[in-house]
């Protein structure tokens, strides 16, 4: 068999087989980017809906339950659906090539966690198009949740519960690639930056998103089963839900940001053709910031009525994570300070961020003073909080990753000029939106309200922020126009655009499927800059040309993944007959069918011989 | 050297579960694995905890409970955790049919608690009629108790399944780190009923 089959030219039949069963971590990269930003318009377009219906005072662009759907599907899409897949797609694309891996230590797991993902984030929309989607808020709060009728809130439950398992995997399958697979030379202190956050992103995901699991189980077996965890009449308690929810949902958003950490580390040090400043002090607050996260999360529930001591405790540790994170903040100021600083689109990005996320940062620690937060609380203060640390960190750390791991991803480079365009009308119509919302939050307007009166105040402020959000749907489609002109001119780049200073860049772009030919040798931080100023071309190989060892592909991650999504319509519908039990068992077993196939079936891979790799090389 | 020869060589190493790099990642992974399923099982703890006095005028955990039943038990899930070391001790020595002996002892005795935790929701919800839908206590109960009893329903059909897939064949490389990492699934589930033992049912008839 000719093992190099990966470079021959393919159908569009095969080439969607293989995007159907593929375990290498580069298409999966792929399918999470593509999946990852249709989610994100889906999002994006529920967030303009939203700023439509609130244009002007008691409009009635939409009704007051659509509304409480869209509000619902627009933070869980973005969170769940959009920006960690996203996040994802980078982690795969770049962490293996990083720390010089031929792949991921499971990669069957890696092409199960993506389709589990999508079937979850699909099942999760279903809800639109069979009589309403979920409409409890993106928190989906006991008993507003677990009373309201119809099936929205079972799609969400379902939903959540699928695309998390996948999340799970993606954890720990990068925990044990970076702690295993690293190349010879390759110390946990010479990891890049992106590397190190998508480690303690990647604990975070393990030791989090369990307590998401079991939150959602207990409100399924309320919604579906009739057991009575948040009903007070039978003695159940609300407040564990708030509980189980945010010691997930806060460290969540550490996991999102942690990795838009790293991508503009990388950004700065590479534009800024120096190494990046305070590299150890930069590891240290990283870690620093995934332990405190774990302490903090009931900061969320200042005014459900834990008490005074509680309260202080858990407002004196969320202050703490201002420090670790004042320390990045620094160490990105003192990595531009001096250095040979070019700028272009995705450095733009990383500029922006940092006034950006700093003010978030700073009403961060306004909203942490528990006493204060009794008058912030549920008020557009935070709506425009938590989107200045989301879309000015996350969001820019993404489209920032999106231009600079282009080349790497797709060969070829994104358009600088419609780059730029985008840039600004984003950034303009960033700040427009969100910070009037400080304001307008401090005069009194409460989150999650479908309209407001005339003549208090909050008319222009709304218009300007609803207008803001027109200019970054702008911004948006010129980046999608961007994609298209450059996928269609397909003009090919070097392994090399950026002149850059870590492994990934030591290889083809788009690297083989193989990735490294031969492992390299490491012999500091910046691997790749240490070479080029020894005035070498590449990297040094660690060991001889022999055999590669490949994973085979696996149809199985699809199939299981669609079992799982039948099994869910059938615990969703089984309320209404109990005919849909039948759904649930077929689900379940196509889905634990294939985890017996999995486990008694051999599958040993196979191995690119070297004599191949040597034709390849004189072709 | 074809993948069979590595798989199968001429002497075992004395840790065949990590002497791949494939056996290395599943070795870890699984431990990471069970430190998530911690947290899974924490949580429900945690939840257990909040609602154990919540029975709603229906019975209470010291209506219900009795040590008797809950020490054979727990005497037969720690046993199999024990016999499923002496499964290991015996792959390390690549002894494949002793190994074999033991994981089947593991699986009767891992049944044996099956069993009887059967009998108790029956009992239960029959002479008490205590049900997941009666009390948030009883939610609270059917929930970590059954979670932990769907952890070894999978676990027994795991290690059943592994070991008619190997019977014919014997001990490789490739199936050592299956055998490992199941063991060390079934040990967690172990360490788990120490807890459920002492925060359910001791806590709830003192």
């Amino acid at each position: 068999m000719s093992t190099l089959v990966a470079n021959e030219k393919k159908g569009f039949g095969s080439t969607i087989w293989d995007y159907l069963t593929t375990v290498d971590h580069k298409k999966i990269a792929i399918l999470y980017l593509i999946a990852g930003g249709f989610f994100f318009l889906l999002g994006g377009l529920e967030a303009l809906a939203i700023r439509v219906q609130l244009i002007k005072p008691m409009n009635d662009f939409v009704s007051a339950g659509f509304y409480n759907e869209l509000i619902t599907m627009h933070g869980t899409t973005m969170i769940f659906l959009a920006a960690m897949p996203l996040i994802f797609a980078f982690m795969n694309a770049v962490v293996p090539l990083q720390i010089g891996a031929r792949d991921v230590a499971f990669p069957f797991l890696n092409s199960l966690g993506f389709w589990l993902f999508l079937f979850g984030g699909i099942l999760l929309n279903v809800g639109w198009f069979t009589g309403g989607a979920a409409d409890a808020g993106w928190t989906a709060y006991t008993p507003l949740s677990t009373t309201s009728p119809g099936h929205g809130v079972d799609y969400y439950v379902l939903g959540l519960q699928i695309s998390g398992a996948g999340t799970l995997m993606g954890g720990i399958n990068f925990l044990v690639t970076i702690i295993n697979m690293r190349a010879p030379g390759m110390t946990y202190m010479r990891m890049p930056l992106f590397t190190w956050t998508a480690f303690v992103a990647s604990a975070l995901i393990l030791f989090a998103f369990p307590a998401l699991t079991v939150g959602l189980f207990l409100m399924m077996f309320d919604r579906m089963f009739d057991s009575v965890f948040f009903d007070a009449a039978m003695g159940g308690n609300s407040v564990i839900w708030q509980h189980l929810f945010w010691i997930f949902g806060h460290p969540e958003v550490y996991i999102l940001i942690l990795p838009a950490f790293g991508i503009f580390s990388e950004i700065i040090a590479t534009f800024s053709k120096k190494r990046l400043f305070g590299y150890t002090a930069m590891v240290f607050a990283t870690v620093l910031i995934g332990f405190l996260g774990f302490m903090v999360w009931a900061h969320h529930m200042f005014t459900v009525g834990m008490g005074p001591a509680a309260n202080s405790i858990f407002a004196v540790a969320t202050m703490a994570i201002a420090v670790p994170t004042g320390i990045k903040i620094f160490n990105w100021l003192f990595t531009l300070w001096g250095g040979n600083i070019q700028i272009n689109t995705a450095m733009l990005w990383a500029l922006g961020f940092i006034p950006s996320f700093t003010i978030g940062g700073m009403t961060g620690v306004m909203l942490a003073a528990a006493s204060a937060d009794y008058q912030y609380h549920d008020t557009y203060f935070v709506i425009a909080h938590f989107h200045y640390v989301i879309v000015g960190g996350v969001v820019f750390g993404l489209l920032a990753g999106t231009h600079y791991f282009w080349p790497k991803m797709f060969g070829t480079i994104l358009d600088e000029t419609l780059g730029k365009i985008t840039f600004w009308l984003f950034f303009i119509g960033f700040h427009m939106t969100f910070f009037i919302q400080h304001f307008l939050g401090l005069m009194g307007m409460p989150r999650r309200y479908w309209v407001f009166l005339e003549g208090q105040g909050l008319d222009l402020g709304n218009l300007i922020s609803s207008i803001g959000a027109f200019l970054m749907g702008i911004a948006t489609i010129i980046l999608l126009i961007n994609v298209v002109k450059t996928s269609v001119k397909n003009e090919k780049v070097g392994a090399d655009p950026w002149d850059a200073r870590t492994l990934e860049w030591a290889i083809p772009s788009p690297p083989p499927f193989y990735n490294f030919k031969q492992l390299p040798l490491v012999r500091g931080l910046d691997p790749l800059w240490i070479e080029k100023t020894e005035g070498r071309k590449g990297m040094t190989p660690a060991e001889p040309l022999g055999d590669i060892h490949m994973p085979n592909n696996s149809f199985l991650p699809f199939i299981m993944s669609v079992g799982f999504f039948i099994a869910g319509l059938g615990f969703i519908y089984q309320k209404d007959n109990l005919a849909w039990l039948s759904a649930v068992f077929i689900g379940m077993g196509i889905a634990l069918g294939c985890m017996l196939v999995r486990s008694l079936k051999d599958d040993l891979g196979y191995h690119i011989h070297k004599e191949d790799l040597q034709k390849e090389a004189k072709e | 050297m074809s993948e069979q020869d590595v798989l199968n060589p001429k002497h075992m190493p004395s840790n065949p579960e990590q002497a791949t790099l494939e056996g290395k990642n599943k070795f870890l992974g699984f431990w990471f694995f069970l430190g998530g399923e911690t947290v899974l099982f924490a949580s429900l703890f945690g939840t257990y905890l909040a609602l154990r006095d919540s029975t709603n005028g229906g019975a209470s955990s010291q209506d219900l409970f009795g040590l008797e039943l809950v020490f054979i038990m727990t005497m037969l899930l720690l046993t199999s955790s024990l016999t499923s070391v002496y499964a290991m001790y015996h792959m390390k020595n690549n002894d494949f049919k002793r190994m074999m002996i033991w994981l089947g002892i593991t699986v009767a005795l891992g049944l044996g608690f099956l069993g009887f935790e059967i009998y108790e929701f029956v009992h239960y919800i029959h002479d008490y009629e205590f049900t997941m839908r009666s009390s948030a206590f009883g939610s609270a109960f059917y929930t970590l108790v059954g979670f932990h009893g769907g952890h070894v329903v999978f676990g027994l059909s795991w290690i059943i399944a592994l070991m008619f897939r190997n019977a014919k064949r014997g001990l490789n490389l490739y199936n050592a780190p299956k055998f490992y990492i199941a063991s060390l699934y079934w040990h967690f589930i172990d360490v788990v009923w120490v807890f459920i033992f002492t925060v359910v049912y001791l806590m709830g008839v003192l």
